[in-house]
């Protein structure tokens, strides 16, 4: 925030859909965009009589993500339900978990360019997902449309929500820590993160004070932001709305917002009077959730290494930039990629290959490293051949593309094309001289002086010899023979 | 103390259940939820310090359930109940 008499506090909430086969309390399977009422059934239409049963692999699901949020799982959670009557909630209640949900109490740890940084997380607990409306008439919005359509498909899909303590302090920030929440939720399998398509959503919670004052301001609810970027933009937006307000002494009223990308603009939803009135109630038709601890404790033993810890190791351990963790670790398999790479070759050097070249020229196939032709062991080889100087740079990427290309083992296509570095000193001293001899005007250069110069040397003793010379060597011997040195 | 049930408490209650109540139905509601909650004042007059919260009236916990898919409704027949159906959903008009 640029306004250094006020401070923003943010807290967020998230909404991730669990990565599960079927719904939360029936065995309807999930998708998305299939045709409209495809996956219901009586328990997901809300039918009278139909009983609710829990999805294990959602209970998994949560502890697994408890534990990346450094949570405490619950001894025993119970669900509870929340009450509103709204046409995307055919029971008229959601089940939700209230006063004793599965993950209590966790710090999410991130990084920035500046360290480490953490966010407290005061729980996250279980529900049911509502039903998709489908408005039609007007611009597809609820407000202005001509009528709406309910598509029960995602009702009852199981979702984990997230809420964290009013710790972040920007926009910038805010996003920083959600990306890498998403990251983790979507390494560990919990959730496929899709913002877009709506399987993970945020909204925040917002207010501003006079800075180094204790007690909170009244905060809003931004709501509707679908992306890193939105929600960074729509954060900013609200911050400076509440900013003037308060400024030209005026008050904040509490209430949920919507952020409008396309012009930036913040709306108020319609205001639903009594509308956190949710009269919450231990739902009956579902018993308590006491994991067996020793499955709480296999879950844990079972986690991959942390994005984050991943990353502190890269760069402590590896010599990694940040920025060069930052990319590496940006997908699991791709981090995986590169660990393999980096058993085999230099890591810095297998990070700037791995970032660089490679990722270029499997771009443009639109593929990824680890579904290509180039095994870590290739592209091992071929850094181990082109730091022992066997080839030169241009030539080491050249062996690259026909790899990416073939797949042929990387020694066997600088033998097959010739590609290996000239070792032999005397014929790279008469390739010299005889370039300095026929290019007489520009050796004169050289020999005033010019320096410059001896980059079109090297480029035509590069050519001279289809790139198997060492570019490096060739400007040494360059200098040496046209100016006697 | 027992929560005060008044004629404004039942109004309001009744709005978000979305029942509609003749002023007989607010008395006889106001009467039986004040008695209610003067029942429940009694039993917090017991030292029940020992005793856990009731969530379940059954004493049965983990009863939880593959994550396998079944069949669902055919269309047809989970649209077969609605009111009204437009484009294979289920209609419910324009909404505010």
């Amino acid at each position: 925030m640029s306004d250094a008499r006020w401070e923003a506090v943010i807290g967020i909430e998230i909404h991730a859909q669990l990565l599960t086969r079927t719904k939360m309390f029936c065995g309807c399977a999930l998708s998305f965009g299939d045709d409209p009422n495809v996956h219901t059934c009586p328990v997901c239409l809300a039918h009278p009589g139909a009983l609710p049963v829990t999805n294990r692999e959602a209970v998994r699901l949560a502890i697994v993500a408890g534990h990346a949020l450094g949570c405490e799982i619950a001894e025993r959670s119970v669900f509870s339900r929340k009450n509103y009557f709204y046409p995307d909630l055919p029971k008229a209640y959601q089940i939700s978990q209230y006063d004793e949900p599965v993950c209590l109490g966790g710090t999410f740890r991130y990084l920035t360019e500046d360290g480490e940084r953490t966010v407290g997380i005061t729980r996250a607990h279980l529900e049911e997902d509502a039903a998709k409306l489908i408005h039609t008439g007007g611009d597809g919005r609820r407000a202005g449309a001509e009528s709406s359509v309910v598509d029960f498909n995602r009702g009852g899909t199981p979702l984990l929500e997230i809420v964290t303590e009013p710790d972040l302090r920007s926009g910038a920030e805010a996003a920083a820590f959600l990306k890498q929440l998403r990251q983790t939720l979507v390494q560990l399998g919990v959730t496929d993160g899709n913002m877009e398509q709506g399987s993970m959503r945020a909204d925040a919670n917002i207010s501003v004070r006079p800075a180094g004052r204790e007690a909170f301001g009244t905060k809003t609810e931004l709501k509707n932001m679908n992306s890193f970027t939105f929600l960074e933009r729509g954060i900013t937006a609200e911050i400076a709305r509440q900013i003037a307000v308060l400024e030209d002494g005026g008050t904040i009223t509490q209430e949920t917002l919507h952020y409008e990308p396309t012009p930036g603009e913040i709306t108020s939803l319609r205001s639903k009077e009594e509308a956190h009135d949710y009269r919450y109630f231990p739902e009956p038709d579902l018993v308590p959730v006491v994991p067996d601890r020793a499955w709480v404790e296999e879950i844990r033993a079972s986690l991959p290494e942390l994005p984050i810890d991943r990353r502190e190791r890269w760069m402590r351990d590896l010599g990694l930039t940040f920025e060069d963790a930052e990319v590496l670790s940006e997908t699991a398999e791709l981090a995986g990629y590169f660990e393999a790479v980096a058993a085999v070759a230099p890591p810095k050097s297998a990070a700037n290959w791995v970032r660089g070249e490679l990722r270029a020229q499997l771009r443009e196939r639109g593929e990824e490293p680890w579904e290509s032709e180039v095994t870590p062991a290739a592209l091992g080889e071929i850094i181990a051949m082109a730091e022992a100087r066997e080839i030169s740079m241009p030539n080491a990427k050249a062996v690259l593309a026909e790899v990416v290309a073939t797949g042929a083992a990387p020694r066997e296509v600088v033998e097959a094309k010739g590609l290996g570095a000239i070792s032999d000193e005397t014929e790279l001293i008469a390739i010299v001289d005889r370039l300095l001899a026929e290019n007489a005007a520009q050796a004169q250069q050289l020999r005033d002086g010019r320096d410059k110069v001896v980059g079109f040397f090297v480029g035509q003793a590069m050519r001279a010899t289809q790139g198997r010379a060492d570019p490096a060597r060739v400007g040494e011997l360059v200098r040496e023979r046209a100016l006697g040195g | 103390m027992p929560a005060v049930i008044d004629a404004d408490v039942v109004r309001h209650v009744a709005r978000l259940a979305r029942l509609a109540l003749s002023e007989d139905e607010r008395e006889t509601m106001r009467r039986e939820l004040s008695g209610i909650l003067e029942h429940v004042d009694q039993v917090r007059g017991l030292d029940l310090s020992e005793v856990p919260p009731t969530t379940h009236a059954i004493p049965l916990q983990n009863v939880l359930r593959d994550d396998a898919p079944r069949p669902s409704l055919p269309t047809e027949l989970a649209l077969r109940e609605a009111p009204e159906v437009a484009g294979g959903g289920f209609s419910v008009g324009r909404m505010g």
